[in-house]
C-alpha cells in the first residue's frame, strides 16, 4: 500500500499529490508526491546502495574520529570539574562541563548506543555496554528510542517521540484542554529534559488513560533510580564535596551544565521531527510496509538542520536526522557526506527535504507548539479539502 | 627464549595501594558512568583498574622456513591488573588491526607461571587465514598495545605435580605443555618427565634450541621429537606403551591438532590420567544452504539449522530472545555467537570471528552455530 500522510484534509484529496513539492523548510505534507510500488522499490535500492557502500568503507578514520571526540569530551569533563576549584573561572568551568554533557549525550552516547560504532569491537564503545553522563538508564533510552521511536517513526499512536505523551505535536492527536498548557508544558520539558527522557519509558500517559498497569514499570523504576543515584551522587555531592567552602558553587556548576545539556539537547531534538512541513502516518497505511516505504516515512518525517562543521559535532550530527533516520545505525560523521546524495535522490524522485537554519526550524516547531495548544479551527474531521483550514500548511 | 622474571616489589606495597585507590567506590562514583579505565586509558594505555592490557616487548621468531607460516614468541608486559596465569592456561588477546576494529583471539601463554603483573609470552603461528596471530607476528613491534583477558582454562598443572609426567604435543600445541615444562624446571621439579613431541621436520621444530638443552640436562627428562613425515613411528598404543609402559596410569597432559588428539584419546581408552586440549576448527558451508545445527546455549536447545534467521530459529524452539525491531536497526536483540558463521542477510556479508556480538534478527547461521540465547 501505498504510504500518505494522515492529517485530516489528506484523507479525500487526490489533486494535491501532483503538486510539486519544494526543497524549503516549509513544506505541505499532504502536496508530497506519492511513489508508485515500483519507484519505492527504486528508491529503497538506491537508500540500500549508501548504506552498502558506507558500511564496506568503514575504518580507521570513523574509529580515529570517534575516539578524538571521547578523547575531547574526557579532557572537557575534566578541565570542566578541576576549574570549579577556581571560583573567578567558575563560568569557563560550567562552559567545559556543559560541552561534556553535550558531546557525551549527543555524538558519543547516542551514536555509540545506536550501534554505529559496535563494529569497531571496542567494549567502550559499544552499543551494549556504554552508559551515558544522564539520567536516563542507557538500557531503556535504547528501548523507547532505537527501537520504538526508530522503527515507528512518526506513526501517529505508535511513536511515543510524537509530543513525548506530554505535548501535543499533530493535528491528529485529539484536542482537550490540557493541551492550553503546550507552550509551558514544552518549556518544562525543555528545562527537565533528562529528567523528561529518563521518565518517557515509564509511559505514565498510559497509565493515566489506564492502558498500562503502575506494577509493569517495577523493574524501570529501580533501574531509573539506580541511575538517578548515581548521577545525583556525583553531581550533587561527591564533586562539590571535594571543592570543600566552594561546595554551593560547585554544585550550582554542575546544575548548570546539566540545565544548558539540557536546553540545547531539547531545541536540537525538537527540530527533528516538529517543524512545520513534517509529515505523520497512520497505523494503517503502515502496515506491512515495504523497505522502500519505511525509507520514504524515515525521510518525510525528519527534518534537518543547516550549520557548520562544529554546530553538527555538538548537535551528535542529529543536525541531520533526516540521514540518521534513514540509516541510524551508520557512524553519524558520515550524514554529511551521505546528505548530498539523499539530496540529489529526494530531487529526483520529486520528493521533499526538509531543511533550514536552525532559528528558522525553531520558530516553526515553536509556533507548532503554540498552535497545538488551541483546538482546531474546524473542529469536525474536515470533508472537503480546504487549504485555508490546514494548520500545518497554513504557515 | 627465556621469560623475565618480574622483580618482586612489582607485587609490593606502593603498587598494591595505588590498585586499591584506583578500585576504590569514591573513585569509581565520581567517573560513573564510564568508569575508572576510560579516564585512564586517554593518559596513559598501560594504566588500568579494572581491564587488563599489555605492551608487547619483543617479537622473536621462534621457525621461519620458506613457504611455510612462520611461528613466533610475544613477550608482553601487562597492566599491573593482570592477576597472573598457571602454567597450561591461555589467554583471549585483542588487537586492533589498521587501527579501526578489535579482533580478539585465545592463545596459550608459553612461559612459566606468572603472577601479577608479571611479563609472560605466547607463542603462536601465523595462520594464513588468522588476522589476529598474522599481525601479531609479522606487524606488531615493541611498544604495540593489545587487550587481554585474565589467563583462563583448566588445562593446568595441579598443585602437587605427581611423581611421573607425560606431555604429548604437536605443531604449535607445544605451548601450553611448554608452559608447564619450563614451570616444573623452575619448580625445580624431582620427578621424571616425558616429553614427546610431533613437528612437521626438524626446522619447524618451535622451542628447538632449549628442548635440545634440556635433553642433555640430565634432569630427567626425556624429550621425544618426532617427525612422522621423516620416518618417525607415529602415535600408537604400542609405541606409546614402549616409551612409557603403563603409560594408561600415567598423568598425562595433550596438546595439538584434532587428529593427533583423536589418537591419544583412542590410545588412552577413557583414562583418567589423560587431559586434552585442542582448539576446534570451525566447519563453515556454502552461502545459502542451511547447513549444520544451531546451538543456543544459554537455554540449551539445539536444532538443525533451516536457513532462517536466528531469532526466527530461536522462537521456532520455543525460546523468546529479547528483540525490537526485527529489522536490523534498532539493536535490542544483540546476542553474543560463540561459535560459528553467520551471513547479514541484509548485506550478505559473513562473519566467523568467535565471541562475536551480532543482530540475531538479521544473521542467519552458515552451517554450525552457536549463541548465547
Amino acid at each position: 500500500m501505498s504510504t500518505t500522510t494522515s492529517t485530516p484534509t489528506s484523507t479525500s484529496s487526490g489533486t494535491q499529490a501532483s503538486t510539486q513539492a519544494s526543497t524549503q523548510a516549509t513544506i505541505d505534507p499532504d502536496a508530497v508526491r506519492r511513489l508508485t510500488t515500483e519507484e519505492l522499490d527504486r528508491f529503497g535500492e538506491e537508500l540500500d546502495a549508501i548504506r552498502q557502500r558506507v558500511i564496506a568503507d568503514l575504518g580507521e578514520a570513523d574509529a580515529s574520529y570517534i575516539r578524538e571526540v571521547v578523547r575531547r569530551q574526557r579532557q572537557l569533563e575534566v578541565a570542566g570539574r578541576a576549574l570549579m576549584y577556581l571560583p573567578p573561572a567558575w563560568p569557563l568551568a560550567v562552559a567545559a562541563l556543559s560541552i561534556s554533557k553535550i558531546l557525551d549525550n549527543m555524538e558519543i552516547g547516542h551514536n555509540v548506543m545506536h550501534g554505529q560504532y559496535d563494529w569497531m569491537g571496542d567494549p567502550g564503545l559499544n552499543s551494549r555496554m556504554y552508559e551515558w553522563d544522564n539520567v536516563c538508564p542507557s538500557d531503556q533510552w535504547k528501548h523507547s528510542h532505537n527501537y520504538i521511536h526508530h522503527t515507528y517513526t512518526n506513526i501517529l499512536g505508535k511513536d511515543r517521540d510524537i509530543g513525548y505523551g506530554i505535548l501535543r505535536m499533530d493535528e491528529d492527536q485529539k484536542w482537550h484542554p490540557y493541551y492550553l498548557g503546550n507552550p509551558v508544558y514544552a518549556f518544562l520539558l525543555m528545562i527537565f529534559f533528562e529528567w523528561g527522557v529518563a521518565m518517557h519509558d515509564l509511559e505514565v500517559e498510559n497509565i493515566v488513560s489506564g492502558k498500562r498497569k503502575v506494577s509493569e514499570n517495577k523493574a524501570l523504576h529501580a533501574g531509573i533510580m539506580r541511575k538517578v543515584k548515581r548521577q545525583a551522587i556525583k553531581d550533587y555531592l561527591l564533586f562539590p564535596a571535594l571543592t570543600g567552602p566552594l561546595f554551593p558553587l560547585t554544585f550550582a556548576g554542575n546544575a548548570t551544565a546539566n540545565l544548558v545539556r539540557n536546553i540545547w539537547a531539547f531545541n536540537i531534538i525538537f527540530c527533528g521531527h516538529f517543524p512545520a512541513g513534517v509529515a505523520t502516518f497512520s497505523e494503517e497505511e503502515c502496515e506491512d510496509e515495504s523497505r522502500g516505504q519505511w525509507y520514504y516515512r524515515q525521510l518525510l518525517g525528519s527534518a534537518n538542520i543547516t550549520g557548520g562543521k562544529l554546530f553538527h559535532v555538538m548537535t551528535g550530527n542529529l543536525s541531520h536526522q533526516i540521514e540518521h533516520h534513514l540509516f541510524p545505525d551508520l557512524p553519524a560523521r558520515r550524514y554529511p557526506e551521505i546528505a548530498e546524495e539523499v539530496r540529489d535522490i529526494c530531487e529526483r524522485y520529486g520528493l521533499p527535504y526538509n531543511t533550514g537554519p536552525l532559528g528558522k526550524q525553531l520558530f516553526s516547531v515553536a509556533k507548532k507548539i503554540c498552535r497545538m495548544a488551541l483546538p482546531d479551527r474546524k473542529p469536525a474531521p474536515a470533508s472537503e479539502p480546504d487549504a485555508a483550514v490546514r494548520p500545518v500548511a497554513a504557515a | 627464549m627465556s621469560t623475565t622474571d618480574a622483580p618482586a616489589m612489582r607485587s609490593g606495597q606502593p603498587l598494591a595501594l595505588g590498585q586499591r585507590l584506583l578500585r576504590s567506590r569514591v573513585l569509581a562514583a565520581l567517573a560513573s558512568p564510564h568508569g575508572v579505565d576510560r579516564y585512564l586509558e586517554q593518559v596513559n594505555p598501560m594504566w588500568a583498574a579494572h581491564e587488563v592490557r599489555a605492551k608487547v616487548v619483543d617479537v622473536h621468531r621462534e621457525v621461519d622456513v620458506p613457504g611455510h607460516p612462520p611461528v613466533a614468541t610475544i613477550t608482553l608486559q601487562p597492566t599491573s591488573t593482570w592477576r597472573g596465569h598457571r602454567a597450561g592456561q591461555h589467554v583471549q588477546l585483542g588487537v586492533e588491526v589498521h587501527g579501526a576494529r578489535r579482533t580478539t583471539r585465545v592463545f596459550t601463554v608459553s612461559s612459566p607461571d606468572s603472577r601479577h603483573g608479571d611479563r609472560f609470552t605466547i607463542t603462536l603461528r601465523a595462520n594464513p587465514d588468522g588476522v589476529v596471530s598474522r599481525f601479531l607476528v609479522e606487524e606488531a613491534t615493541p611498544g604495540t598495545i593489545v587487550h587481554l583477558s585474565q589467563a583462563e582454562g583448566d588445562f593446568v598443572l595441579p598443585d602437587r605435580v605427581p611423581e611421573h609426567v607425560l606431555f604429548l604435543s604437536g605443531g604449535s600445541g607445544i605451548t601450553p605443555v611448554m608452559s608447564m615444562l619450563r614451570s616444573l624446571q623452575r619448580r625445580t621439579h624431582r620427578g621424571r618427565v616425558t616429553f614427546v613431541h610431533y613437528a612437521q621436520s626438524p626446522e619447524h621444530q618451535i622451542f628447538a634450541d632449549e628442548l635440545d638443552r634440556v635433553r642433555r640436562s640430565g634432569d630427567g627428562i626425556d624429550v621425544h621429537l618426532l617427525h612422522p613425515e621423516l620416518g618417525d613411528p607415529n602415535l600408537s598404543p604400542a609405541f606409546l606403551e614402549r616409551l612409557v609402559p603403563g603409560y594408561r596410569d600415567v598423568p598425562t597432559w595433550a596438546c595439538g591438532p584434532a587428529p593427533l588428539i583423536e589418537a591419544v584419546q583412542a590410545a588412552y581408552d577413557g583414562s583418567e590420567a589423560l587431559r586434552v586440549e585442542y582448539f576446534k576448527p570451525p566447519r563453515v558451508a556454502d552461502a545459502g544452504t542451511a547447513e549444520g545445527s544451531v546451538a543456543f546455549s544459554r537455554s540449551g536447545k539445539e536444532a538443525p539449522n533451516t536457513g532462517a534467521s536466528l531469532l526466527e530459529q530461536a522462537e521456532a524452539l520455543g525460546l523468546k530472545p529479547e528483540f525490537g525491531c526485527r529489522m536490523g536497526i534498532c539493536f535490542s536483540c544483540t546476542s553474543r555467537k560463540s561459535e560459528g558463521t553467520v551471513r547479514n542477510v541484509l548485506t550478505g556479508e559473513e562473519s566467523s570471528l568467535p565471541d562475536e556480538d551480532i543482530r540475531i534478527c538479521v544473521s542467519a547461521p552458515v552451517g554450525d552455530c552457536v549463541v548465547d540465547v
